[in-house]
């Protein structure tokens, strides 16, 4: 009986694993419409930046606290560089963003191999993290471990403060403005590249902030952030592009699909009925779970 | 409609991405060229040319590398003790990429244009498949230094590290006997390896009274191992046998720790970690568990205490030695003992006079076995220790003889013909 719970459990962990790398994306290629093929690359950024934090700071779970806001910032710094230098230039050319970040991604992969070597780093987890709560005993137990359920907290914390920044700050207001209507913003003022940057900051910070909550889980390595950028795709193709509550219910519905089927068959058929599901489903709504309404004519 | 337009995009992306991986996992065999052809070894230098294939970049470099420093290390040995038949040794070094047509390719190049005596290398068993018909064609030699899933025997191929009976075989006894294990549960990479040592262990099992409680395979690199864990913990079998590769042991001890299971709850035996892995996985994660070896960097004889110090002076202190790498050492001179025995480098002469051929190796001495060009080898469980070194809990005495299509396990009859049962 608890197995389903603890299932279901599972699968809201990986639902979160997923929001988190999907959400930075959402915010780029939703809002932005920019297929950014480096974000995997941002995300490995942000777990590289636990790995090197743990040298000076000798407590594991300092630095993993220190690594949340510093990972953000260099995830950051990383995207608007590259909107800086690449992007801003080609944003009427889909296509050929697309090939130039996929260039970028292969190009920092390599340096990240070059610095760091092409075997596997891991981090030392911090004992807070180490543990489980068990809401069940006796034979059958309900166990949650506490590194998923810092993940979900992060995961859900960022969809608020995301949600929020968006409806309720000047800054916000201005990229829902441009997201809406890019021309008609900048007629009333709004300095529309100025937001395109900061936009890409936020999303590119968040894929950080991913990357610091991969090394819960798995080993850092230069090819991380390749392995999870197809589902993020996924997850915000689902959810509708540019909608941060599909992104929300894409990701969970993905992560509990997974963790369900896998539990009954393999991890190989629940990938298979995962990607069949999706199918179908495009099918029947091509513009996912949410579309954005716009007055655009474009 | 730029909505439209970025979902067509995102379609060519994803296909894009599934062509990229599809050709990355797509073995394509070397080009056809006539058969039957012997090679000819270059005896015309003063020196006598080997050809080292191995991973130097890729994947598969973290562990192809130190095989490959393995190897100049014994190479380096003979010559400085005066070489091979009066020549020294020049050997020839080929990245094979982690890339298996990239192996056949350079196998190739090996034997025709360098016309290498014999080649050292290789370490998945889908690189090896890959280049068996290349060697086979060209009547070339390969020294082959890793275990591997067995069911396998080929004259153009010398195995140098353990065949199932070696390794699978006596994991499971000790795990039997001494551990009074009766419910197994298998996790494994997706790939030849893990699922033919799972058909065999299967068979055992059902010979023996053990329950199998369950199985799982996980594509290789896969990091999403909460489910596994979950079925594992759910299934309570006695242990765990691990047939996983690489990173994904880290994920999947991760999880396997965090539901509070231990090595005295639920032991698991891996048979794809050894001193080099434990480094790169982390020795605090997997502190306790067993593993399955021929060879460990602490098995006790002046060969080994040898062997270490000179690696470590070599390529430096923090270098741990692993079985992979003490096979391969191991192989260099086997094949200079076998050229001496032989008197000549051709490779017919060569195989000829295999049979029987002693070395004192790191792990005691070693036999060559004529019939399946196998090794006799002596087994060793090993507990991982918080240090990363890996310690003999216990062995199998004496060295035993190698038997790739088991057919001396009444149990395993059926295996070899390919039935899938």
């Amino acid at each position: 009986m608890s197995i389903i719970l603890t299932q279901s459990f599972t699968g809201i962990s990986i639902g979160a694993v997923l929001l988190l790398i999907a959400l930075g994306l959402s915010l780029t290629f939703g809002q932005m419409g920019v297929i950014n093929m480096a974000h995997g690359e941002f995300i490995m950024a942000g777990a590289y930046t636990v790995y090197l934090l743990q040298g000076p700071l000798s407590s594991a779970g300092m630095s993993l606290l220190v690594a949340l806001p510093t990972a953000f910032l260099v995830a950051g710094a990383m995207g608007v560089l590259l909107e800086w230098l690449l992007i801003r230039r080609l944003y009427a050319r889909p296509l050929d963003t697309l090939l130039v970040t996929w260039g970028v991604s292969l190009m920092l992969q390599q340096l990240a191999r070059d610095l760091f070597g092409a075997p596997n780093v891991h981090t030392e987890i911090p004992g807070w993290l180490s543990g489980r709560v068990t809401v069940i005993g006796g034979d059958d137990p309900l166990t949650l471990t506490h590194a998923r359920l810092f993940i979900l907290a992060l995961a859900l914390a960022a969809v608020v403060a995301l949600t929020l920044a968006l409806r309720l700050t000047p800054l916000g207001r201005r990229i829902r403005a441009v997201v809406q209507h890019r021309d008609l913003a900048e007629a009333s003022g709004i300095a529309t590249a100025r937001v395109d940057r900061i936009t890409f900051f936020i999303g590119s910070g968040l894929a950080g902030l991913a990357g610091v909550a991969l090394t819960l889980v798995g080993p850092i390595g230069p090819t991380m952030g390749t392995n999870v950028i197809i589902d993020a795709f996924l997850v915000v193709v689902v959810g509708g592009i540019g909608q941060l509550r599909g992104a929300v219910i894409a990701a969970f519905a993905l992560g509990v699909l997974q963790a369900v089927m896998e539990y009954s068959t393999t991890v190989s058929v629940a990938r298979v009925t995962v990607l069949i599901a999706i199918v179908a489903f495009l099918q029947w709504r091509p513009q996912g779970i949410y579309t954005l309404r716009t007055r655009s004519l474009a | 409609m730029p909505k439209a337009r970025g979902h067509r995009l995102l379609t060519t992306v994803l296909a894009l991405l599934t062509a990229v991986v599809m050709t990355a996992c797509g073995a394509r065999t070397g080009e056809d060229t006539p058969a039957g052809r012997v090679a000819e070894v270059d005896t015309s230098a003063d020196t006598i040319k080997v050809g080292l294939l191995n991973s130097l970049s890729g994947t598969m470099a973290i562990s192809e590398v130190t095989v490959r420093d393995a190897l100049l290390l014994a190479i380096d040995e003979i010559n400085a003790a005066g070489g091979v038949l009066g020549r020294q040794i020049e050997p020839v070094s080929e990245d094979g990429a982690s890339d298996w047509p990239t192996f056949a390719e350079k196998a190739e190049k090996l034997i025709r244009q360098d016309r290498v005596a014999a080649v050292f290398g290789c370490w998945t068993s889908a690189s090896r498949k890959a280049v068996l018909p290349v060697f086979e064609r060209n009547g070339s030699l390969l020294f082959y230094p890793v275990q591997y899933e067995g069911l396998e025997q080929s004259p153009s191929i010398f195995y140098t590290g353990a065949t199932t009976n070696q390794q699978i075989v006596p994991a499971l006894d000790y795990l039997r006997e001494e551990e009074g294990v009766e419910s197994l549960y298998l996790v494994g990479s997706d790939y030849v390896f893990p699922r033919t040592a799972n058909r065999i262990i299967k068979a055992y099992a059902e010979e023996h009274g053990i329950e199998i409680a369950g199985e799982d395979y996980a594509p290789l690199g896969s990091t999403e191992f909460a489910t596994i864990a979950n079925k594992v913990q759910a299934a309570g079998a006695d242990a765990v046998f691990n047939t996983l590769n690489g990173d994904s042991n880290v994920s999947f001890f991760r999880e396997y720790q965090a539901l509070g299971l231990t090595a005295e709850s639920m032991p698991v035996l891996s048979v794809s970690i050894a001193e080099e892995e434990v480094r790169s996985i982390g020795a605090q994660t997997l502190a306790g568990q067993l593993t399955s070896w021929n060879y460990y960097q602490t098995t006790p004889s002046a060969a080994n205490e040898r062997f270490v110090a000179a690696y470590q002076a070599e390529y430096g202190e923090d270098r741990p030695t692993s079985d992979p790498m003490e096979a391969a050492y191991t192989s260099v001179h086997l094949w200079a003992a076998m050229v001496e025995e032989a008197g000549s480098f051709e490779v017919a002469d060569v195989r000829a006079a295999a049979d029987g051929i002693t070395f004192d190796a790191p792990e005691g001495t070693v036999t060559v076995d004529g019939e399946t060009q196998h090794l006799h080898k002596t087994n060793r469980i090993g507990r991982i220790g918080a240090d990363g070194l890996i310690t003999e809990v216990w062995s199998s005495k004496t060295p035993i003889r190698p038997d790739p299509y088991l057919r001396a396990y009444e149990w395993a009859r059926g295996l070899a013909a390919g039935d899938r049962s």
